[in-house]
C-alpha cells in the first residue's frame, strides 16, 4: 500500500510517498535520487547497498521503508560532510577501486567496522567485511586501506 | 627522441578545428589501430584510413583537457590512456581533466574493451596526439616571440624561452595553434625519456568512487525516464507460447507490458550478437520496485522450443532443443573422449611413440560453466525517437553493437549516439550489447526514454557463459623416464579450448592436438582470457605431473621445454615467444626463493601462462585447515611489455590473482533441465574477504617492449597454481573444478 513515510536521511528529514514494501535500496536510488547506494542482489548476499542505520552497518535491499521512520539513516554521500572519512581517504591513498561499484558498500561497512572497533585485527576485518563481494578482487587493497584508516 | 615510425607518421593527419571561444581541439585520426603494427607493415599498401579519434582540449586559461576513448570496466584506462598522451605533451598530470569520450566512430577507432589491447593499440597513436599538440603549442610560441623552435623547451603545460626568459602557458597559445598546419613528422620521446609513463599514478576517477557519485550505467536517471525489465523463459530450450498481463498491469506504477523479438529470425548476426532468448516480455513501469513486482503477477506459458536455425557470422547454425542437465554434459564430454577428434595439429610421429612408450600418464580435466557476475547488473538507459536512438550505456564494444542496432531498427548507424557508462565490471559480459537492442525496441515500444535494468537473478541464469570444458592431456615416456610425446584432447559445450600452437607445442618432437565440441542450446561468450582461463588449469597441472614423474623440479622441467623451443623450435606456429615465457619463471622462481631450503616445507605450486601477448606466471603458498584453504602468498610475474602505470597494473595482476583463486574455488554454474540451479549470491558462491590470499607480490619484467596486454593474463595460470599447491597440501591431484569442495 502507497503511504508517506519520514525518513531522517544523512541528518536530513525526507519525506517519501512509496508503497510500504518497498526497501530502502530502492526508495535512495529510485525516489530520493541517492544513487550512490547499489544494487547488486536483492537478497542481501553482496553488500553493493551497504549503509548505516543508527550508525550500524545494514543491507539496504532488506530494509522496507516501513521499518524506518524516526531512524538515522547514512548513506555514501552523507558519511562526511566534506567526502573525508578517514575511510575514504585511505581508499584514495591505497587506490583501492578497480570497477568501483561494489565500493560504496565496501566504505559502509569498512566505516561501520571501525566505529565499533577503531583497532580491528586481520581476522575481525575479515569476518566483518565477508558480506562485501568484489568480482574485481580488491580486497587485499581494502584490508590495506583500512588497517590505514585504523592508524590514523 | 626518435622519430615514430613511417607508416604511422606519413599515413597519419591531425584535423584541427577551433573551439568556440578560442582554445585547440586536436583530433587525431588513424588507420585502425586495432591492427598491431605488424599486421599494418604485412599489408605492404596503401591502407584505407579508418578515422581514429583521442582529444586534447586546451583553454585561453591553461585547462587541459584529456578525452579518453576507450570503454571503462576497471582496468584503469581511464588513468592510463591520458597518460601516454600527458607524457608527450608534457603536462603535469594531476592538473589535467579526464573525460570519458562517447562512443564516435567518425573520430575514434577500436573503441573497444577487451582481448587485452587498449593500451597495446593506443601506445603509438595516443603519444603521438599528445606530441603533435606540443609541436603545435611550441610553433605557435616561436612565432609570436619570434624565436627559433630549436630555443624553446617546455615543462607542465608551459613553453619557456631560457635566453630571454620568456615563458608562457600552453594556453596562451592555443587559439594561435589550432590555426597552424599539423606536423608532419612527429618525434616521439625514447622510453629512457619518459618522465610520466611508469611512475605510479592513481585512478583519476577514485574521487568519485569513494563518494558514491552516479558514475554507472545503473546510476542514470532523466526527466521522464521509465524502468522496464524482461521476463525470459525459466530454461534454455524454452520460449514463450503465451502470457496474460492482466493482473501485472493493474499493478502500481505499471505503464505498459509487451513483448519485444530481440532479432529478426532472419537477421545475419555477427560474433557479438550472442542473446539468449528472442521473445521477451517487457514491463514497463515507474520504479525498478514497481517493476519487480508486476513481473511476479505475470501468467506466462513457456513451451520446449524446437532446434532453431540461426545466421551467425555468414553461418547458418542449428541451435539444438532440448533441456539441458550438467551430469548429462559430463557424461556427453566423456564420451567425446573416445571418439576420434579432429586434428588441430601434428608434429614427427606421435602414434608411434605412444606404442613404443614404456609409460604413460593420462589425465582428464573438466571445468564448469562459469557467470560474469558483473557487480553491477545488466542495463543500460535508451531513448528512442523518430528514427533515432539515444543511449548511456555501459557496453564494452559500442561500435559492434551499433551495426545491429541499426539493423535491428532499420535506421542509419549515424543516428545512434552512445554515451559510455563507467561500466561495474565487465570481463567480456558486456561485450555483448543485445540488451541495448532490447531497450531500444522497448523505449520505441513505449514511447518513451527507458533504463532496462537487469535483476541479479535475470544476469545469473541469463546466459552468455564460459562453456564447460574438457581436456585431456596424454604424456609418453621412454624407460630412463624421458618424454617422447604429447597428446591433447580437448572440447567444450558448444566449443573447444584448445591452442593447438600454444606451448609445450614447439617443445616436443611427437606432439598431437585434437578438438571436439557439442552443441547446445545454452548461449556462451568471451570470460576473461577466453579459453585460456581453462587451457593454463589443465596444462599446467599436467606439466606438473609430468615433472614429479621425471623427478624434476617444475620450474626447472619447463624451462628445460622452453629452452628447446627457443633453441630449436619444433614447427612453425608456435605462438608464443619462449624468451619472454622464459623471463616470468625465472622472476617467478627468484622472488618466491623457489628452491631456497627456508621454503622446502611450504605447500606451493607454480604455473606459468601466455596469452594476449603477454606472459605471467604465479606461486602460491597455501595452507588447508578444517577443510578450508587459506592462501598465505601470491607471487605473480608478469612480462607485459613496458608498464604504463605500475599502481594500476599491479592493482589488476592482484585482482586478477584473487579473481582467479575464487573461481577456481567455487566458480561453478550447474544446470538441471536447462535451468541454472544458482541464481544469485546466496547459491553462486564467489571468493569473499576472508578466502583472499594474506598477501600478494607483483613483479613486471623490466623491458623496453612495447605493451602488450595485462587485463587477462595473469588470470589464467592462477588457476593451475591453485591446483598444484592443493596437491602439495593435500596429497591428492585434483581435476574437476571447482576445487573447493574436494577438501578435507
Amino acid at each position: 500500500m502507497i503511504k508517506k513515510f519520514t525518513l531522517r536521511i544523512n541528518k536530513k528529514s525526507q519525506t517519501v510517498e512509496a508503497d510500504e514494501n518497498m526497501p530502502l535500496l530502492w526508495v535512495l536510488r529510485d525516489v530520493l535520487d541517492l544513487k550512490g547506494t547499489k544494487y547488486g542482489c536483492g537478497v542481501g548476499s553482496c553488500g553493493a547497498c551497504t549503509v548505516h542505520l543508527n550508525g550500524i552497518a545494514v543491507r539496504s535491499c532488506q530494509l522496507p521503508i516501513s521499518a524506518l521512520a524516526n531512524q538515522n539513516i547514512t548513506t555514501i554521500e552523507g558519511l562526511a560532510e566534506k567526502g573525508d572519512h578517514p575511510v575514504q581517504k585511505a581508499w584514495l591513498d591505497v587506490d583501492v577501486a578497480q570497477c568501483g561499484y561494489c565500493q560504496s558498500g565496501q566504505i559502509m561497512s569498512a566505516a561501520a567496522l571501525l566505529k565499533s572497533n577503531p583497532h580491528p585485527s586481520e581476522v575481525d576485518i575479515d569476518n566483518f567485511m565477508s558480506g562485501n563481494i568484489c568480482r574485481c578482487g580488491t580486497y587485499t587493497r581494502i584490508k590495506k586501506a583500512i588497517q590505514q584508516a585504523a592508524s590514523k | 627522441m626518435k622519430k615514430t615510425d613511417t607508416t604511422y607518421s606519413r599515413r597519419s593527419f591531425l584535423k584541427v578545428s577551433s573551439l568556440s571561444g578560442g582554445g585547440l581541439m586536436l583530433g587525431i585520426s588513424w588507420l585502425a589501430s586495432a591492427k598491431p603494427e605488424a599486421t599494418l607493415a604485412a599489408l605492404n599498401i596503401e591502407p584505407t584510413w579508418q578515422e581514429l579519434t583521442s582529444y586534447i582540449k586546451i583553454t585561453p586559461e591553461n585547462v587541459i583537457k584529456i578525452f579518453s576513448p576507450n570503454p571503462e570496466f576497471g582496468q584503469n584506462v581511464m588513468t592510463s590512456l591520458p597518460m601516454l598522451i600527458a607524457e608527450e605533451l608534457d603536462v603535469d598530470f594531476k592538473s589535467i581533466v579526464v573525460e570519458q569520450a562517447s562512443y564516435n566512430p567518425a573520430l575514434f577507432s577500436r573503441q573497444f574493451t577487451g582481448g587485452s589491447q587498449s593500451i597495446r593499440s593506443a601506445w603509438k597513436l595516443l603519444r603521438t596526439a599528445g606530441a603533435s599538440a606540443r609541436q603545435m603549442i611550441l610553433t605557435a610560441a616561436s612565432q609570436a616571440w619570434n624565436v627559433p623552435v630549436s630555443e624553446l623547451t617546455t615543462s607542465k603545460g608551459r613553453v619557456k624561452h631560457a635566453a630571454s626568459g620568456k615563458s608562457a602557458s600552453y594556453g596562451s597559445f592555443s587559439t594561435a595553434a589550432s590555426k597552424l598546419p599539423v606536423p608532419k613528422d612527429i618525434v616521439l620521446k625514447a622510453n629512457k625519456g619518459f618522465r610520466l609513463l611508469g611512475t605510479p599514478q592513481k585512478n583519476v576517477e577514485g574521487p568519485k568512487i569513494v563518494h558514491g557519485q552516479p558514475l554507472f550505467g545503473m546510476d542514470y536517471k532523466e526527466a521522464g525516464m521509465l524502468i522496464a525489465m524482461t521476463e525470459r523463459p525459466p530454461a534454455f530450450g524454452m520460449r514463450l507460447k503465451s502470457f496474460d498481463a492482466t493482473a501485472a498491469k493493474k499493478m502500481p506504477g505499471i505503464v505498459d507490458v509487451f513483448t519485444i523479438q530481440v532479432y529478426e529470425p532472419t537477421q545475419k548476426l555477427a560474433m557479438f550478437d550472442t542473446r539468449s532468448f528472442n521473445e521477451v516480455i517487457a514491463v514497463v513501469g515507474k520504479t525498478t520496485w514497481d517493476v519487480m513486482n508486476a513481473r511476479k503477477k505475470l501468467n506466462v506459458v513457456w513451451e520446449n522450443a524446437p532446434d532453431t536455425k540461426e545466421i551467425m557470422n555468414n553461418r547458418e547454425t542449428i541451435v539444438p532443443a532440448g533441456l539441458e542437465s550438467t551430469s548429462k554434459h559430463y557424461a556427453d564430454m566423456l564420451a567425446m573422449d573416445k571418439k576420434p577428434g579432429r586434428v588441430e595439429r601434428k608434429d614427427g610421429e606421435p602414434e608411434k611413440a605412444f606404442e613404443a612408450a614404456k609409460h604413460v600418464i593420462e589425465r582428464t580435466y573438466t571445468a564448469p560453466f562459469l557467470a560474469h557476475n558483473i557487480m553491477e547488473p545488466t542495463n543500460t538507459f535508451a531513448h528512442f525517437q523518430g528514427n533515432k536512438v539515444r543511449f548511456v550505456a555501459p557496453i564494452q564494444g559500442p561500435d559492434f553493437i551499433a551495426n545491429t542496432i541499426a539493423m535491428r531498427l532499420g535506421i542509419p548507424k549515424e543516428n545512434i549516439e552512445i554515451q559510455l557508462a563507467r561500466m561495474g565490471g565487465g570481463f567480456g559480459r558486456r561485450a555483448y550489447g543485445h540488451y541495448m537492442v532490447e531497450a531500444a525496441l522497448i523505449s520505441k515500444q513505449a514511447n518513451a526514454p527507458i533504463k532496462l535494468v537487469y535483476s541479479r537473478e535475470d544476469d545469473v541464469s541469463g546466459g552468455i557463459y564460459r562453456p564447460t570444458y574438457q581436456l585431456t592431456y596424454r604424456a609418453a615416456f621412454d624407460e630412463n623416464k624421458r618424454l617422447t610425446a604429447m597428446h591433447i584432447k580437448g572440447g567444450g559445450i558448444p566449443e573447444s579450448p584448445l591452442h593447438a600452437n600454444r606451448f609445450p607445442a614447439g617443445a616436443l618432437d611427437n606432439y598431437l592436438a585434437e578438438s571436439w565440441f557439442i552443441p547446445s542450446n545454452i548461449t556462451v561468450g568471451a570470460f576473461r582470457a577466453p579459453r585460456s582461463n581453462f587451457n593454463a588449469a589443465a596444462e599446467q597441472s599436467f606439466l606438473d605431473e609430468v615433472s614429479e614423474y621425471m623427478g624434476k623440479d617444475p620450474i626447472a622441467f619447463r624451462l628445460e621445454l622452453l629452452q628447446r623451443a627457443k633453441d630449436n623450435p619444433v614447427g612453425k606456429n608456435n605462438d608464443y615467444d619462449a624468451s619472454r615465457y622464459m623471463g616470468v619463471l625465472e622472476l617467478v622462481r627468484d622472488k618466491s626463493g623457489w628452491g631456497k631450503p627456508e621454503n622446502a616445507n611450504k605447500k606451493r605450486g607454480v604455473s606459468a601462462y601466455f596469452c594476449h601477448n603477454s606472459y605471467a606466471a604465479q606461486v602460491i603458498d597455501l595452507r588447508v585447515k578444517d577443510g578450508q584453504v587459506i592462501v598465505d602468498h601470491v607471487t605473480s610475474a608478469v612480462d607485459c611489455g613496458v608498464v604504463v602505470n605500475p599502481e594500476g597494473a599491479k592493482n589488476m595482476a592482484e585482482g586478477a590473482a584473487i579473481d582467479g583463486i575464487g573461481n577456481a574455488l567455487f566458480g561453478n554454474l550447474s544446470f538441471t533441465d536447462g535451468r541454472t540451479d544458482q541464481k544469485n549470491f546466496d547459491t553462486y558462491r564467489m571468493i569473499r574477504h576472508n578466502e583472499a590470499p594474506k598477501k600478494i607480490d607483483v613483479h613486471f619484467v623490466a623491458n623496453e617492449t612495447d605493451p602488450t596486454g595485462l587485463g587477462e593474463p595473469p588470470f589464467p595460470p592462477i588457476f593451475g597454481a591453485m591446483a598444484n599447491a592443493l596437491y602439495k597440501a593435500t596429497g591428492k591431484r585434483l581435476y574437476k573444478q571447482p576445487f573447493g569442495n574436494q577438501i578435507g
